[in-house]
């Protein structure tokens, strides 16, 4: 009986999703836009998977005799070896690029998933049962928001020494509250929709409530909130490796790499500051319009007012 | 009202033993934390009389209570390298960083609000779109690689302004020395400039974007139809009546902003050596000198926190509409 409905609960969410696919690439290629953005991070996570077979050399390898070379030098046969130019250490930096990529994306989206989880979950444990349980989540979420974000990192990190875990740990829980305020005020409106509350009297558990009812409908938002704080981890994670706080040393990152284009910036070796940067800064723009275009394509007040 | 204040006076008390709480955990998080404190070729013996010396052998919630005690008298221990009382640095560096601090937050906001009403009136025209990718841009880079570039290319190619250096103008303020403070004020300001970019260039963007949408929203109200109805110019109706309307979420985001800014000093003092808190921190972090860090980080957050009740504060009495929720 409690399973019927709740299939047919199911079936209802389901049913409109099949053509929501479509209307997202329709809206999708109308915006244009966010084609690019999503042209460049498909590049992006290609390179970070594939990074060790396309990237032309190890990116650790140094070459001494060949230090800092500018981009596109043709050596004495009119070759070009190092199309990016090389760093203080020899090192290609094209291949270090490379894979630099693979940590951005992985810490981005790492930490992401670690705070999304959380915030969502607590979200709507808190929202879901209410009473102290509420109040005590929400308190800790206040006190966070109170905190200076970045110096807690940086004196968490200080402590417990820099490493791909720990920064992904410290940024992840650091993106909790976010999910957490969003998730429980839908969990509470949505608790006490009509829906529910058949399905309640149905005989359904809270549990089957959580995950068939409430947990699709309080997504979208959720998802939204998610593309721009992939984005904004990233721009967290260069500045933390910038400061010598990232990721090991034979670990080549975006960041890093701008970190070590300091010592060589006044004799103008502008391409070790100039690259790395431009990287950063097209994968965060196609978060970023992926973001705003999700926003307006998830969020049914904007798709009211616009046809 | 007191009843509010009082509400947010409580809630401030409590974060900020959220603060000190998280501060001494932290330093525990690692384990006993008298190792970050010795070399590492410490003797036995040394360890001991470190670890008795700095009270970590004693239990924790009393170690928290005299952490906590001493705080609030102003001891956050020595530094591990000068020796010197780790509070006294950071203020010691405070003032530069709040003179850099002010400047982006001056840039940001004024040049906001002219270019987000400009993009709002122009909506849908070649400039509205081109500011927008810029502004899409400016908070889509790591600041402190546009510092890098503003280096590169406005200080060493274009050789118009300087990468580094500062002329101290509100420390001598402080210590009520105007007139010194004053006649400094134009030699400091060139050095003054790339950094303040650096830090208030995702804040200028954002807000940009933010006064945009929301003199756009203004401007499909009612009333302005009405006022267009009754044939004012253009220029009467965004100043006189929609910039009021428009301006209150960006309001409600300047309080934000500052401790925003903080943030984002740590990264670019760096980059710029500027002498201020965030150079401080670096260095710290980089001798792991931890009572350092850990004063610089309380400072913040007390300054942030305080600053934030000031703000809310200040909202009741702007916005009568607060005080009945």
């Amino acid at each position: 009986m409690a399973d019927a409905s709740i299939t047919r609960l199911n079936a209802e969410a389901l049913a409109p999703q099949v053509s929501e696919w479509r209307r997202a690439w329709r809206s999708l290629l109308k915006a244009r836009w966010p084609i690019l953005g999503l042209v460049i991070l498909g590049i992006m996570a290609f390179l970070s998977v594939f990074g060790p077979a396309i990237a032309p050399r190890d990116p650790n390898r140094q070459t001494l005799v060949e230090r800092l070379l500018p981009p596109m030098q043709t050596d004495a046969e009119g070759q070009v070896k190092y199309p990016l130019g090389t760093d203080g250490m020899g090192r290609d930096l094209l291949s270090r690029m490379i894979y630099g990529a693979r940590i951005s994306l992985l810490v981005g989206f790492a930490a992401v998933a670690i705070g999304g989880l959380l915030g969502i979950t607590l979200g709507i444990v808190a929202g879901f049962l209410g009473g102290y349980v509420d109040d005590i989540i929400m308190r800790v979420a206040d006190i966070q928001l109170a905190f200076h974000f970045i110096l807690l990192t940086i004196m968490v990190l200080v402590v417990l020494g820099a490493g791909i875990g720990n920064l992904v740990i410290v940024l992840g829980v650091g993106q909790w509250v976010t999910y957490a305020r969003i998730a429980r005020g839908q969990t509470i409106s949505i608790r006490a929709k009509e829906y529910v509350e058949a399905a309640r009297s149905m005989g359904a558990t809270s549990r089957e409530i959580i995950w068939r009812a409430i947990l699709p409908n309080i997504m979208s938002p959720l998802i939204v909130i998610a593309s721009f704080n992939v984005a904004s981890v990233i721009l967290a994670e260069a500045s933390l490796s910038y400061l010598g706080l990232g990721v090991p040393e034979d670990i080549p990152t975006w960041g890093k790499i701008l970190a070590e284009s300091r010592d060589q910036l006044l004799a103008g070796k502008w391409w070790l500051a100039v690259f790395p940067g431009i990287a950063i800064m097209l994968t965060v723009l196609s978060l970023n319009i992926l973001g705003d275009w999700l926003r307006d394509f998830l969020d049914p007040r904007l798709r009211g007012s616009r046809s | 009202m007191g009843k509010y204040i009082a509400r947010r006076l409580a809630q401030s008390v409590i974060v900020l033993l959220g603060v000190t709480l998280l501060a001494f955990v932290t330093l525990h998080l690692a384990g006993d934390p008298t190792y970050l404190y010795v070399s590492e070729r410490a003797s036995e013996q040394e360890i001991i009389d470190t670890r008795a010396r700095l009270g970590f052998d004693r239990p924790l919630p009393e170690q928290y209570l005299s952490f906590v005690v001493r705080m609030f008298q102003g001891d956050l221990g020595v530094s591990l390298r000068s020796r010197k009382p780790a509070l006294e640095m950071v203020m010691e560096r405070l003032p530069a960083t709040l003179e850099l601090t002010i400047c982006a937050m001056l840039f940001s906001t004024l040049l906001a609000i002219p270019v987000g009403i400009l993009c709002a009136t122009r909506r849908g025209t070649p400039l509205d779109g081109g500011i927008m990718l810029l502004a899409m841009m400016g908070q889509s880079m790591p600041g402190f690689w546009l510092g890098i570039m503003l280096m590169l290319f406005v200080g060493l190619q274009l050789r118009w302004l300087p990468i580094s250096g500062h002329e101290p103008v509100l420390e001598y303020f402080l210590r009520g020395d105007f007139a010194r403070g004053l006649q400094n004020l134009p030699q400091a300001i060139p050095y003054l400039i790339l950094p303040s970019i650096t830090i208030g260039v995702f804040s200028l963007s954002r807000n940009a974007r933010l006064v945009r949408s929301s003199m756009l929203e203004v401007l499909n109200q009612e009333y302005i139809t009405t006022a267009r109805s009754k044939g004012l110019t253009e220029r009467n109706i965004i100043v006189r009546h929609a910039m009021k309307n428009a301006m209150l979420p960006v309001v409600t985001l300047l309080g934000l902003e500052f401790g925003f800014l903080l943030s984002g000093v740590v990264v670019t003092e760096t980059v710029f050596s500027w002498p201020g808190v965030g150079r401080l921190v670096f260095n710290a972090i980089t001798q792991r000198d931890i009572p350092v860090v850990q004063a610089a980080v309380v400072t913040f957050s007390f300054m942030f926190i305080l600053l934030n009740l000031l703000v809310d504060i200040i909202y009741v009495q702007l916005d009568p509409r607060i005080r009945l929720s």
